[in-house]
C-alpha cells in the first residue's frame, strides 16, 4: 500500500457521508446483550418489515449504490437503559421507545412516516413521578450524563465501520500517524490526565511513556476485556456497541509505544462483543486501519483476540499475561511490572477497554479539551453500571467528581417503592460500602480511596433500607474467595476465613471476638496479599466495618439482624396480653411449632420454628411480633 | 543531587552491592527474614507473603521480589509486618493438618519451626475441613496433600530444575490443590522418584516412602541373613542427622551403626561402583571402536533412566546398559556370593542404604530379580537410616569406627566420587586410557568435571583420538543437553547424567538441607574420601578382579552382561490401545496408522481418517491394509501423523490424504 491509502479512505468517507445523508429517518434498534435477550432482534425483523412493506426500506448500500432516500433499520449497540429495553431510537427526532415488542412495529412505522405524534404508550414513563419524555436526551437518566467514551452506543451500527468512519472515526490514527511523533503522542495522553479506568487510576500517559521508553522490538498493546464484576458491564457494552474506538485506541498505542501486536483480551461469556470485535478487525484491515502499512505510513499493526474462560482473577493484569500465554492465570510479584517485562518477558502496554476507548477524542479534540471536563486531577469521564434499589438502572457516564447523590438522585431516579437510601457498593467485589453521609462525595479515584472504597470498574449497587449489610459484606467476601486464585496465603485461607466468620454472623453463630478478628484479618489480607485482588478483596468487610459496625455488632452480639433480612436471626414471639388463644396460629404452622390451650395465650416452641412467618400473617391479634 | 547507594534498614545504614532484593540483602546484614517459597535456584513465586516488609511510602511489599533502591526507608518488624506474617502463619496452621507427633517432618518442617519462632500459641479459626487422600502409589514418595501450604516449592522444582514438571496447582482460591495431571496418582504420571519435590517441600506434604519397619522385619527375622550395602553419598551427610557438620567423612561409624543394628553384612556399593566402571568403561570402547551409538550415556541414576524411558526413547540405544552399582550388587549377592557361602537367594535379604529415592523404584523393577527373588529387597535413604539409629539409642558421634566385611568391601577412590556430579565421568576417564592403550593415565584428578556448574567438560586424548566428556546434572540440564544433540549442536562420547543437582550428595533421601552450600560441602567430602583412598583407579581394586576370576570371566562377557546389565523401555506418554478398523487376512499387507491424540486430532485427524478408510474402502488393495487408530505417536507438533508400516509421515491434513495414499500406499502394496 501507499500514501494512495490515506487519500483514498478520505474519499471513500466522502462518499459515505452523502450516502448517509441521503437517509430520511432511521431507527436504531438496540442489539446489545441485554435487549437482544429481551427481544429486539424479533423487534428489528418487525420494523423492517413494516418498513418494507411502505417501500420506504433502505441500507448503506442502497444509498450509496442508486442513490436512494428511505428510512434505515439498523442494530446499534447498547444504550445503556438496559431495564427498559428492547429500546427503539428514532432520529432525527431522538425519541426513544421503550420495552419495545415486535407487535408494536406497526405503529411506530406509521407515526414516523405520516409524521404524527409519537406512540405515547411506549414512551418512557419516570417510575416515580410519572412523567413521560420523548426524546432520550430529555430523560433523566440521560439528561445529566456526558456520554463521551459512550458517544457512539447506542448511535450507530456497531457491524458497519462505515458509520464508525462517518463520525469522524479513525480520524484520531490519522492524526496521530501522520502529525504526531511516538513521543507526541505520549505526551498529550500524558497532558489530558487521563487515568486507567479500570480501577486503579494509574495515569494513562505515564504507563505508555514508560512502555516507549523500554528497549524493543518486540513490544505489546494487550487491551484488558477481562470485566468480571457481578453486575458490571462499561466494558463489554464498548465492546459491543463501538468497537472501532476501542481498536483506534490500541493501534494509536501501538504506535506510540512501537508496538507491532496488540491482544484483545475479552471473556469467552461475552459472544456479542467476541464477534463485534472479530467484525471490526476484518474491517479495519479492509480499508488499510489495521495489518501492514496502516494508511500508507508504513506502520504496522496486528491485532489478535484471545477469550479468556472467565476468571475474575484474570483481569489483573500479569494474571491476564499468564492467560494469554497459555499459563494459568497467577498473579505475579511486580515489578517487574509489565511494562518492563510483560507478554513473553517482552515490553507490554496493557490497559483497560474504557482507557482505550478515550485515546482517539483526545488525539481529536486535544488534551486540553479532555483536562476541561471533570475534576482537579481526575479528568475526564467514567462510566458505571448502576444496579440496586434506584428507579433507573442502566449503563451511564458522567465526568468525573460528579457526586453520588447526582447519580444516584438525579441518573437514578431515586430509591424505588419510597424507601430510603442506605448504602451504595462502589467498585464491585474491590471496592467498599459508602453511607449517606458520603452522598456529596465526588465519585473520583482519589476521593473514593480515602474513604475506604474505589472506582474500581465502576459497578455501582444502590442498597436501600431493607439491605443487611452483613449479609452484602458475606456475598461479596463468598465472591473474591471463590475467584481468589488460590496463589498467595492471605487470599487464599484469610478469604475463606473472613467468609467463614461474615458466614457465622449471618447465621446467627457470630461470636462477639469475632469483631476484633474479623478486623484484623481483614487488615492482614489487605497488607499481605499479592495483588490487586487480594489487596481488596477485604474492602466490603472493612467499609462495613467501619460504616456500619453497630449492625455487624447487632449480629454477633445480640443476635439480631436490624434490616430483617438473615432468616437465622428472625425469631416470633406470641405476646401473650395480646393473645386470645384462637389456636390460629397453630393450625397454620407447617412444623407444629405452636401449642397451647384454647383461650389461654399459646407459645412458639423456639427450637422447631422455621421462621417462616405463617403465624404472623394468621394472627388475627396482632400478637405474634417478629424480632 | 547525588544520592547515595544506600538504604535504611531498621535505621541502619546499609550500602548497596548488586543485590537482587530486598531478602538478600537483609541476610547479609544478620537479619534472617521468614520464608517458604523463596529459593534461590528457583524462579521467583512471592506467594507465601511470610518475607514482607514495610518500605516507607510504599507499604507492605513482599522482600522476595523488591529490588532494594537507594534511599529506601525499609523496616522489617514493624507492627504491620509482624501482623502480616502471624496471620499467615496462623492461616496456614488453621488448614494445615497439624498432626505434628506423628508426622515424617516433625523437627524438620518449616512450618512448625515458624510457627514456634513466632511464638504462635493458639488458631482462632476453624480446623482444616477438608481431608484429602493420600498417595502411597509410588515406590519412592507419598504425598499428602492435607499438609500441603501451596508455595509451589516442588512444583517449581520439577518444572524448572528438573524439567518435567509432574506436578502444578489445580482448582482455585481455597480448593487449590498440587496435584499431578488430572489428579493421578504420582506413580501413573512421568515422575522419575527424584524426590527433589519432597527435598524442597517446607512441610511433611511430599516425603520419602519410610521403609524402616520392612528393615526392622528383616532384622529381626532370624531365618534371614541381612546384608546391607551403602552408597557413598550416605558417608559424607549422614553425620548431619547427628549434629556432625556437612561432608564429614563417617563411614566407619555408619559401618559401626549397622552392625550394631543387627545387620549380618556389611559392605560398601562403591566397589559395585569400581565394576560399572570397567563394564561402562568397555562397553564404550566397543562402541566407540565400532563407531556406533555415540554418545554413550551413563546409567547409574534410575531417575535419569526414566526421564529418558518417557522423553528420549530415540536415545534408549544411547543408553549403557550397564546396571547401577545397586543393582550389580544385589545381582552378584544374590547369583553368585549366596552359593559361595550355600545360600539360596531367598535367604538373603539384601538392604541398600540410599541418598536417593529413585532407588527405591529401582529395586522394585521386575528386570532386577534373581530366580523370581528381587535382587535388592529393599531400599533406606539415609533419613531413614537415621531414624533407626535414633530408635535404637545409638549415639552415633560415640561409636567406634569399624571396617565394611568382605568380600564387598574394599573399594578405591573411583568408585567413591560416584556420589557426586563429575564423578563417574571421572572414573571412566581414570581407566578408558588404559583399557585402549594398556598404559595407566597419569592424570587422575580430572578437575574440569567437578563441582556444581550447569554443565561440565572435558577432552582427553586416547590412543590419537580426542574424547569429549560431558556432565550433566538436574534434569533440566539433561533435556538442554538432549535438545542440542538432537539439534546437532553438540558432539560428545560421554554423557554424565544425575537427576539430582549436585548429583547423589544432593538426593532426596539425603537430610533434610534446603541449601546449596550444604551439597557442596558433601561433595567436598567426597573428594576428600578419594584423596584419603589407598588406590584411586576401578581397575585396580583387586577384589572386583577376583570377581571376574571367580565369576564373571572378563568385562562385557555374557556371564557379566547376564549379571551386570539390563535393557530399558519406551515409556512414551500415551499407552492407549490401537483401535483396528481395517484388518488384513492377506499374506502380503501393509499397516496404516492414524494417530487420533489431542493435538492431531485437533489438527484434523479424525477427517484424515475418514478419508483413509474411504480411499482404503474404494480401492482395490483394500484386502490388504490394516487400518488403525492409534494414540500419540509424539509428533505433536506436526500432526495430523500417521504410520505407514515403520514410516512415521507428519503433516497429514485431509487434503494430503490422496497424494499420500497414492504414493505411499499404493506405490507399496504394487
Amino acid at each position: 500500500m501507499n500514501k494512495e491509502t490515506l487519500n483514498q479512505l478520505e474519499a471513500r468517507k466522502n462518499q459515505w457521508r452523502q450516502g448517509f445523508d441521503r437517509e430520511k429517518a432511521r431507527i436504531l434498534v438496540c442489539a446489545g446483550t441485554g435487549c437482544v435477550a429481551n427481544g429486539s432482534l424479533e423487534v428489528y425483523a418487525a420494523l423492517k418489515q413494516e418498513v418494507e412493506a411502505r417501500g420506504e426500506y433502505v441500507t448503506v448500500d442502497l444509498l450509496l449504490e442508486e442513490e436512494k432516500t428511505g428510512v434505515a433499520v439498523v442494530k446499534s449497540g447498547c444504550h445503556g437503559f438496559c431495564e427498559m429495553g428492547p429500546l427503539v431510537r428514532l432520529e432525527p427526532s431522538g425519541i426513544l421507545y421503550t420495552k419495545v415488542k415486535a407487535e408494536d412495529a406497526a405503529e411506530i412505522v406509521e407515526a414516523l412516516v405520516s409524521g404524527g405524534k409519537p406512540v405515547e404508550r411506549l414512551l418512557y414513563r419516570h417510575p416515580l413521578t410519572g412523567e413521560v419524555y420523548a426524546e432520550e436526551h430529555q430523560i433523566p437518566f440521560y439528561h445529566h450524563q456526558q456520554r463521551t467514551a459512550l458517544a457512539h452506543c447506542g448511535q450507530i451500527d456497531p457491524e458497519d465501520i462505515r458509520e464508525y468512519v462517518v463520525n469522524d472515526g479513525y480520524e484520531g490514527l490519522k492524526r496521530a500517524l501522520t502529525q504526531m511523533t511516538p513521543a507526541e503522542v505520549c505526551r498529550e495522553i500524558i497532558d489530558s490526565g487521563l487515568r486507567g479506568r479500570g480501577g486503579g487510576g494509574f495515569p494513562t500517559g505515564r504507563k505508555w511513556e514508560l512502555t516507549r521508553i523500554e528497549e524493543g522490538p518486540k513490544k505489546y498493546v494487550v487491551c484488558n476485556g477481562d470485566e468480571g464484576d457481578p453486575g458490571a458491564f462499561m466494558d463489554r457494552s464498548l465492546m459491543e456497541g463501538d468497537p472501532h474506538r476501542v481498536l483506534e485506541g490500541m493501534i494509536i498505542a501501538g504506535y506510540a509505544i512501537g508496538a507491532d501486536e496488540g491482544y484483545i483480551y475479552v471473556r469467552a461469556e461475552y459472544p456479542l462483543a467476541v464477534q463485534r470485535l472479530k467484525t471490526a478487525i476484518a474491517e479495519a484491515k479492509k480499508y488499510g486501519l489495521l495489518g501492514e502499512n496502516i494508511l500508507g505510513t508504513g506502520f504496522n499493526f496486528e491485532l489478535k483476540i484471545k477469550e479468556g474462560a472467565g476468571a475474575f482473577v484474570c483481569g489483573e493484569e500479569t494474571a491476564l499475561l499468564a492467560s494469554i500465554e497459555g499459563r494459568r492465570g497467577m498473579p505475579s510479584p511486580k515489578p517487574p511490572f509489565p511494562a518492563q517485562s510483560g507478554l513473553w518477558g517482552k515490553p507490554t502496554l496493557i490497559n483497560n477497554v474504557e482507557t482505550f476507548a478515550n485515546i482517539a477524542q483526545i488525539i481529536v479534540k486535544g488534551a486540553a479539551w479532555f483536562s476541561e471536563i471533570g475534576a482537579d486531577q481526575n479528568t475526564g469521564t467514567k462510566t458505571f453500571a448502576i444496579t440496586g434499589q434506584v428507579a433507573n438502572t442502566g449503563l451511564i457516564e458522567v465526568p468525573l467528581g460528579t457526586t453520588l447523590r447526582q447519580v444516584v438522585f438525579e441518573i437514578g431516579g431515586g430509591i424505588r417503592g419510597g424507601k430510603k437510601f442506605k448504602a451504595v457498593q462502589i467498585g464491585g467485589p474491590s471496592g467498599g460500602c459508602l453511607t449517606e453521609e458520603h452522598l456529596d462525595l465526588p465519585l473520583d479515584f482519589d476521593s473514593l480511596k480515602a474513604a475506604g472504597a474505589m472506582i474500581g470498574s465502576g459497578g455501582l449497587v444502590i442498597m436501600d433500607e431493607s439491605t443487611c449489610m452483613v449479609e452484602v459484606a458475606r456475598f461479596f467476601m463468598n465472591f473474591t474467595q471463590n475467584e481468589s486464585c488460590g496463589k498467595c496465603v492471605p487470599c487464599r485461607e484469610g478469604t475463606k476465613r473472613m467468609l467463614e466468620i461474615l458466614q457465622r454472623a449471618v447465621d446467627g453463630e457470630g461470636r462477639p471476638e469475632d469483631v476484633e478478628l474479623l478486623q484484623e484479618l481483614a487488615e492482614a489480607v489487605r497488607d499481605g496479599s499479592l495483588c490487586g485482588l487480594g489487596k481488596t478483596a477485604p474492602n466490603p468487610v472493612l467499609t462495613m466495618l467501619k460504616y456500619f459496625k453497630d449492625e455487624y455488632i447487632a449480629h454477633v452480639v445480640e443476635k439480631r439482624c436490624p434490616a430483617g433480612v438473615c432468616s437465622a436471626l428472625k425469631g416470633y414471639t406470641i405476646d401473650p396480653e395480646k393473645c386470645k388463644g384462637c389456636s390460629k396460629c397453630a393450625r397454620a404452622c407447617p412444623v407444629q411449632a405452636i401449642s397451647g390451650e384454647l383461650k389461654k395465650p399459646y407459645t412458639i416452641d423456639q427450637t422447631k420454628c422455621i421462621k417462616c412467618g405463617a403465624c404472623v400473617e394468621n394472627c388475627p391479634f396482632k400478637a405474634i411480633k417478629e424480632g | 543531587m547525588e544520592q547515595k547507594n544506600t538504604v535504611l534498614i531498621d535505621g541502619q545504614v546499609v550500602e548497596l552491592n548488586g543485590e537482587k532484593n530486598i531478602l538478600e540483602l537483609t541476610r547479609k546484614i544478620g537479619i534472617e527474614i521468614p520464608t517458604f517459597c523463596y529459593h534461590s535456584e528457583l524462579s521467583l513465586y512471592g506467594a507465601c507473603r511470610m518475607c514482607v516488609v514495610e518500605v516507607e511510602g510504599r507499604g507492605i511489599m513482599a522482600s522476595c521480589s523488591t529490588p532494594p533502591a537507594p534511599g529506601m526507608k525499609i523496616l522489617t518488624n514493624s507492627p504491620r509486618v509482624q501482623r502480616v506474617r502471624r496471620t499467615v502463619l496462623e492461616l496456614l496452621l488453621a488448614n494445615h493438618d497439624r498432626e505434628c507427633t506423628t508426622c515424617d517432618r516433625n523437627g524438620s518442617c518449616k512450618l512448625q519451626e515458624l510457627a514456634n519462632r513466632f511464638g504462635v500459641k493458639k488458631i482462632r479459626f476453624g480446623e482444616r475441613d477438608v481431608k484429602l487422600p493420600l498417595d502411597h502409589s509410588s515406590h519412592s514418595l507419598v504425598r499428602d496433600p492435607n499438609k500441603c501450604i501451596l508455595c509451589g516449592d516442588c512444583v517449581r522444582m520439577c518444572a524448572e530444575v528438573q524439567g518435567i514438571g509432574v506436578l502444578d496447582f489445580s482448582g482455585r482460591g481455597s480448593n487449590t490443590v498440587v496435584t499431578p495431571a488430572f489428579h493421578k496418582n504420582l506413580a501413573d504420571v512421568e515422575c522419575v522418584n527424584c524426590g527433589q519435590c519432597g527435598a524442597v517441600c517446607p512441610t511433611g506434604a511430599i516425603v520419602v516412602k519410610d521403609d524402616t519397619d520392612r528393615a526392622w522385619a528383616a532384622i529381626h527375622d532370624p531365618e534371614k541373613m541381612v546384608v546391607v550395602q551403602v552408597a557413598p553419598a550416605v558417608r559424607v551427610a549422614l553425620g548431619e542427622e547427628f549434629g556432625l557438620p556437612a561432608g564429614e567423612i563417617v563411614t566407619g561409624k555408619v559401618v559401626a551403626a549397622l552392625k550394631r543394628l543387627g545387620f549380618d553384612k556389611v559392605f560398601d556399593t562403591s566397589i559395585t561402583a569400581d565394576l560399572t566402571v570397567i563394564e561402562e568403561t568397555h562397553e564404550f570402547i566397543t562402541r566407540l571402536q565400532k563407531g556406533e551409538k555415540m554418545p554413550q550415556f551413563t546409567s547409574c541414576c534410575p531417575a535419569w533412566v526414566k526421564y529418558a524411558e518417557h522423553n528420549a526413547a530415540e536415545y534408549l540405544k544411547n543408553l549403557s546398559s550397564c546396571r547401577s552399582p545397586q543393582q550389580m550388587f544385589g545381582s552378584l549377592v544374590k547369583k553368585y556370593w549366596a552359593q559361595e557361602i550355600g545360600k539360596q537367594p531367598e535367604d538373603i535379604i539384601v538392604v541398600s542404604i540410599m541418598p536417593c529415592t529413585a532407588k527405591k523404584y529401582e529395586a522394585a523393577l521386575p528386570q532386577f530379580a534373581t530366580d523370581g527373588v528381587p535382587d535388592v529387597d529393599l531400599v533406606l535413604t539415609t533419613q531413614e537410616l537415621a531414624r533407626m539409629i535414633r530408635e535404637a539409642g545409638l549415639v552415633f558421634d560415640q561409636l567406634d569406627i569399624e571396617s565394611f566385611d568382605t568380600p564387598f568391601g574394599f573399594t578405591t577412590g573411583a568408585g567413591v566420587i560416584f556420589g557426586a556430579t563429575g564423578g563417574v565421568a571421572e572414573a571412566v576417564l581414570r581407566a578408558a586410557h588404559e583399557f585402549v592403550t594398556g598404559q595407566p593415565i597419569d592424570q587422575i584428578n580430572f578437575e574440569a568435571v567437578r563441582g556444581f556448574a550447569d554443565r561440565k567438560e572435558a577432552t582427553v586424548e586416547i590412543a590419537g583420538q580426542e574424547i569429549k566428556v560431558a556432565v550433566v546434572h538436574g534434569l533440566a540440564n539433561a533435556k538442554a543437553l538432549l535438545q542440542e544433540i538432537k539439534e546437532g549442536k553438540a558432539d560428545y562420547h560421554i554423557i554424565e547424567v544425575m537427576a539430582c543437582p549436585g548429583g547423589c550428595v544432593g538426593g532426596a533421601g539425603q537430610p533434610i538441607s534446603p541449601t546449596m552450600e550444604t551439597k557442596k560441602e558433601r561433595a567436598k567430602g567426597i573428594y576428600n574420601a578419594d584423596k584419603l583412598s589407598q588406590l584411586r583407579k576401578a581397575q585396580d581394586n583387586p577384589v572386583v578382579g577376583k570377581f571376574y576370576e571367580r565369576w564373571l570371566a572378563k568385562p562385557n562377557s555374557d556371564a557379566a552382561h547376564d549379571a551386570l546389565h539390563t535393557a530399558y523401555s519406551n515409556r512414551g506418554r500415551i499407552s492407549g490401545e490401537e483401535i483396528k478398523l481395517m484388518t488384513s487376512q492377506e499374506p502380503d499387507q501393509l499397516d496404516i496408522a492414524v494417530c487420533v491424540g489431542t493435538c492431531c486430532y485437533l489438527n484434523g485427524a479424525y477427517d484424515t481418517l475418514q478419508k483413509f478408510m474411504k480411499l482404503a474402502a474404494d480401492s482395490e488393495l483394500k484386502e490388504r491394509i490394516n487400518l488403525h487408530a492409534t494414540f500419540c505417536l509424539e509428533k505433536c507438533e506436526q500432526g495430523p501423523v500417521i504410520k505407514v508400516d515403520d514410516e512415521i509421515i507428519n503433516g497429514v491434513t485431509p487434503d494430503r490424504v490422496e497424494k499420500i495414499f497414492t504414493e505411499k500406499i499404493c506405490t507399496k502394496l504394487k
